[in-house]
C-alpha cells in the first residue's frame, strides 16, 4: 500500500539513537508498509531533530492503539500530578 | 564457458533538476554492447540495497541500468533516514522528479555503450514517478509501473507537488506502458487499476497490464513478508520480455 496518511506534530524534548542524544523538532506518525519489521502495513514514528538525527518505530496496528492506551493513562496521571491535588481529597478519575 | 557474464557497477554522479549534482549506481554488462538503458525509480522506502540489486539484475539480463537517488537533498545519515525525511515533508515534488530522471536518462544515453534506447522502471512512489515521467517527457521508449498508487487520485489528495493525478495525463504517455499489480493491495487498489486501464484504451495507448492474486504492494521484494515467489518470477520475466521488445 502506498498512502498519502502522515501526521506531524512539534516535539520538544530528546532522544537517543545509539549512544547519542538529540534535541527533538518533531514527532512524525505514518500508517504505510513496514521498511523494515517484518510485518506489512505499520504505524510509523520518527522522531527527528532539525537536522538529520532521527529515532524510528515501526509497531503493528494493536500496539499503536495499546501504546495510545498507556500514554493516555500516563499522561491523566501526570495531570493529576501536576495539578498538585494528590494528598488532598482529590479523586483521580479513569484515563 | 560463460555462462554469466561479469559486469562493472560503480557510484557515478548525474546532473540532477537544476543542473544538482546527484548520486547514482550504475551497473553494465562486460563487453563494448551497445546495451540498452534502463533508469530505475526507487520506491518510497529510499534509494535502499534492494534497488541497487534491482540495478545489478538489469544489468546481469543485459541493460546498462542507473538508479539515481531521489532524495539525494534530505538530510540524513543513511536512505533510510532521507526517506523518512522526504515522507514527513509529504514526498518529493513530481516536477523534480522529472527533471532528476532526465538527468538519468541524458546520463544514459551520453554513455558509449548505449544503444539508444532507454527505458525506465519504478515500484510503489517510482512506479507513479516512472509514469508521470513517461506522461510528460517523450525521451523513453518504454515504461514499466510496478505497483504505483496514486496514480488515480482524489481533488484532496493533490498539492503543489502532486498537482495533476497521473491517470489525467494518459494522452500525453510517450512510450508503451507495462503495469505489474497485486490484486490484494490497497493502493493501488484493483478498482483503480481499472481505472488506468481504462484510461489507457480510451487514449488508444500501447500497454499490457498484468494482475496477480495472492499478492499484494511490494510482492518483489524478497526480504519483506509480503514476497511472493510465483507471482514475482512471474513478474520479472514479464519485465524483461516487455523490456526486451522495445529496447532492442
Amino acid at each position: 500500500m502506498c498512502t498519502s496518511i502522515v501526521e506531524i506534530i512539534r516535539a520538544e524534548g530528546m532522544a537517543q539513537r545509539g549512544d547519542d542524544w538529540f534535541t527533538l523538532a518533531q514527532a512524525v506518525v505514518t500508517y504505510d508498509h513496514a521498511r523494515h519489521a517484518p510485518l506489512e502495513d505499520v504505524i510509523t514514528l520518527d522522531f527527528v531533530d532539525a537536522g538529520s538525527a532521527r529515532a524510528g518505530v515501526e509497531l503493528t496496528l494493536e500496539s499503536a492503539r495499546a501504546l495510545r492506551a498507556a500514554l493516555d493513562r500516563a499522561i491523566a496521571a501526570a495531570e493529576f500530578e501536576e495539578a498538585e491535588v494528590r494528598g488532598k481529597g482529590a479523586v483521580k478519575k479513569a484515563a | 564457458m560463460t555462462f554469466y557474464r561479469g559486469m562493472t557497477c560503480e557510484n557515478v554522479t548525474i546532473k540532477g533538476d537544476g543542473g544538482t549534482p546527484m548520486s547514482a549506481y550504475a551497473a553494465r554488462p562486460e563487453g563494448r554492447g551497445p546495451f540498452p538503458g534502463v533508469v530505475l525509480i526507487h520506491h518510497a522506502p529510499g534509494w535502499d540495497e534492494l534497488y541497487i540489486e534491482f540495478t545489478r539484475r538489469f544489468a546481469h539480463n543485459g541493460y546498462f541500468a542507473v538508479s539515481h537517488n531521489l532524495y539525494e537533498r534530505a538530510p540524513g545519515n543513511s536512505p533510510d533516514d532521507a526517506a523518512a525525511r522526504v515522507r514527513a515533508e509529504g514526498g518529493i515534488s513530481d516536477a523534480q522528479m522529472v527533471g532528476d530522471t532526465a538527468g538519468a536518462v541524458a546520463w544514459l544515453r551520453a554513455q558509449p555503450q548505449s544503444n539508444g534506447k532507454v527505458g525506465v522502471i519504478g515500484s510503489c512512489s517510482g512506479g507513479r514517478h516512472a509514469l508521470v515521467y513517461a506522461s510528460t517527457r517523450s525521451d523513453v521508449d518504454a515504461c514499466a509501473d510496478l505497483w504505483g498508487g496514486r496514480v488515480v487520485m482524489t481533488r484532496e489528495e493533490l498539492n503543489a507537488k502532486t498537482p495533476i493525478p497521473p491517470i489525467d495525463m494518459t494522452n500525453n504517455l510517450s512510450c508503451p506502458l507495462l503495469g505489474i499489480f497485486g490484486n490484494d493491495d490497497r493502493a493501488p487498489s484493483p478498482e483503480q487499476v481499472n481505472a488506468h486501464e481504462v484510461a489507457l484504451q480510451q487514449h488508444s495507448k500501447v500497454y499490457e497490464f498484468y494482475r496477480y492474486d495472492g499478492a499484494g504492494h511490494g510482492f518483489f521484494y524478497w526480504n519483506r513478508p509480503i514476497y511472493r515467489v510465483e507471482q514475482t518470477n512471474d513478474g520479472w520475466a514479464k519485465i524483461f520480455a516487455f523490456f526486451g521488445k522495445h529496447l532492442a
